[in-house]
């Protein structure tokens, strides 16, 4: 982890340009024709920009003064541990709203249909909706090709060993997409419905992908998660008839997990549900600012 | 894992706000709805602080109960569990405490 900004040093960072550039995507990275850009994340720890925040100071708390320290002493710091990715995290919330963008944040166990969805919703939202994709995984740029072929502009995160996006990831990932105002940002976190529950990306919303196939106990196993989520979408519902799934009972335990959720049933194969998951998307994204 | 990138963050916050302060204990709140394992925060312990300042520190951790109020009887409660559900049976509560994960202080040589 860096020690200037706690952003993970093993994060490496490829941005994928669609194949055929929309006009509602002529931010100034696409004007460059950039294709594919990789910011493999070597910096000196001296002047280090986050997407937009050119005058970020490090760290929401100064440093205390050493003389003023009794050796022997307890001193008080009262202080989140995770302070540093809040204060990150504020900074894109506040970056995505001075330019009037929605940024959603995509949770997930892995093999639930995310891009899946993204693709669709891609396909489905050209033309009336501007939606641009942040992409983390592991490793691979596997799934950031499916949503470059689908149409989006898109960059992909790689964390490497590390099991979550964090706020610096995104800021990065932010400043290479370059999205438009009145544009929708949605991150796609990667595959785990544990770890990322704890990190603010600054996004609008969080919002829980579940499928039909991993079984309705979920929300129960993973509350940290589910109660984090303003939007549940249960994936493959077309699957219903040949799983073992009780969707009543699903639903009850939902509403113990994560009772100020909503609830939307989808299929992202068949296209079931889908126009609701577009319409809470069309409801949240600001006008364009001029 | 997180608690490995959580440690990571503990450390940076500590060795910031302290700079060159050879650190002999750190005291942390993990909320019980905190979403964060003090075993396993331990075990990550050791391993982050070595070669740091606060290398060898002891690790106190307090883990408060969550406190919730339900929005239906209207009581303020402690739940038993993760999910949180108020004893009259409703799942229409806010959480009011319990979700902090946090330094309160430290303890230099």
């Amino acid at each position: 982890m860096c020690g200037t900004c706690g952003c993970s040093s093993g994060a490496v960072i490829t941005l994928l340009a669609p194949r055929q550039v929309p006009a509602w995507l002529g931010g100034p990275a696409a004007r460059r024709g950039l294709s594919r850009v990789h910011y493999l994340h070597e910096h000196d720890h001296t002047g280090h920009e986050h997407a937009g925040h050119d005058d970020h100071e490090h760290g929401a708390h100064e440093p205390a003064h050493l003389s003023h320290i009794h050796a022997g002493r307890t001193v008080e710091l009262q202080q989140k541990v995770l302070a540093k990715n809040d204060d990150l995290a504020q900074r894109n919330r506040d970056w995505l709203h001075e330019r009037g963008i929605l940024a959603v944040n995509l949770m997930s166990s892995p093999g639930s249909g995310k891009t899946t969805l993204l693709e669709r919703t891609t396909r489905e939202l050209a033309g009336k909706m501007a939606i641009s994709v942040i992409e983390g995984d592991q490793e691979t740029t596997l799934d950031a090709k499916r949503i470059q072929a689908a149409g989006s502009r898109v960059v992909q995160i790689n964390t490497g060993v590390g099991c979550h996006l964090d706020a610096d990831m995104v800021a990065q990932g932010l400043r290479g997409l370059d999205p438009p105002s009145g544009s929708i940002v949605i991150i796609e976190n990667v595959g785990n419905l544990v770890c990322p529950a704890l990190f603010d990306l600054g996004e609008e919303a969080k919002v829980v992908l579940a499928s039909v196939t991993e079984g309705a106990d979920k929300p129960l196993k993973y509350p940290h998660m589910f109660r984090q989520a303003d939007l549940v979408l249960l994936n493959k519902t077309d699957l219903l008839p040949y799983v073992e799934f009780d969707l009543k009972q699903y639903m009850t335990d939902l509403r113990r997990a994560a009772p100020d959720a909503l609830l939307l049933q989808v299929s992202a194969t068949t296209g079931d549900g889908v126009q609701a998951w577009y319409d809470w998307l069309r409801r949240r994204v600001p006008a364009p600012h001029d | 894992m997180h608690e490995l990138a959580i440690t990571e963050g503990l450390v940076d916050a500590v060795t910031e706000r302290l700079p060159g302060a050879r650190v002999t204990c750190v005291r942390l709140e993990i909320g019980a709805l905190s979403g964060v394992v003090a075993d396993s925060l331990r075990f990550c312990f050791d391993l982050v602080t070595e070669g740091t300042d606060l290398e060898g520190a002891a690790l106190e951790i307090d883990q408060p109960a969550a406190t919730c109020h339900c929005r239906v009887c209207g009581q303020d409660f402690e739940p038993d569990g993760p999910i949180a559900l108020c004893p009259c049976g409703s799942a229409e509560v806010t959480v009011l405490s319990g979700q902090d994960l946090k330094i309160t202080s430290v303890q230099v040589a």
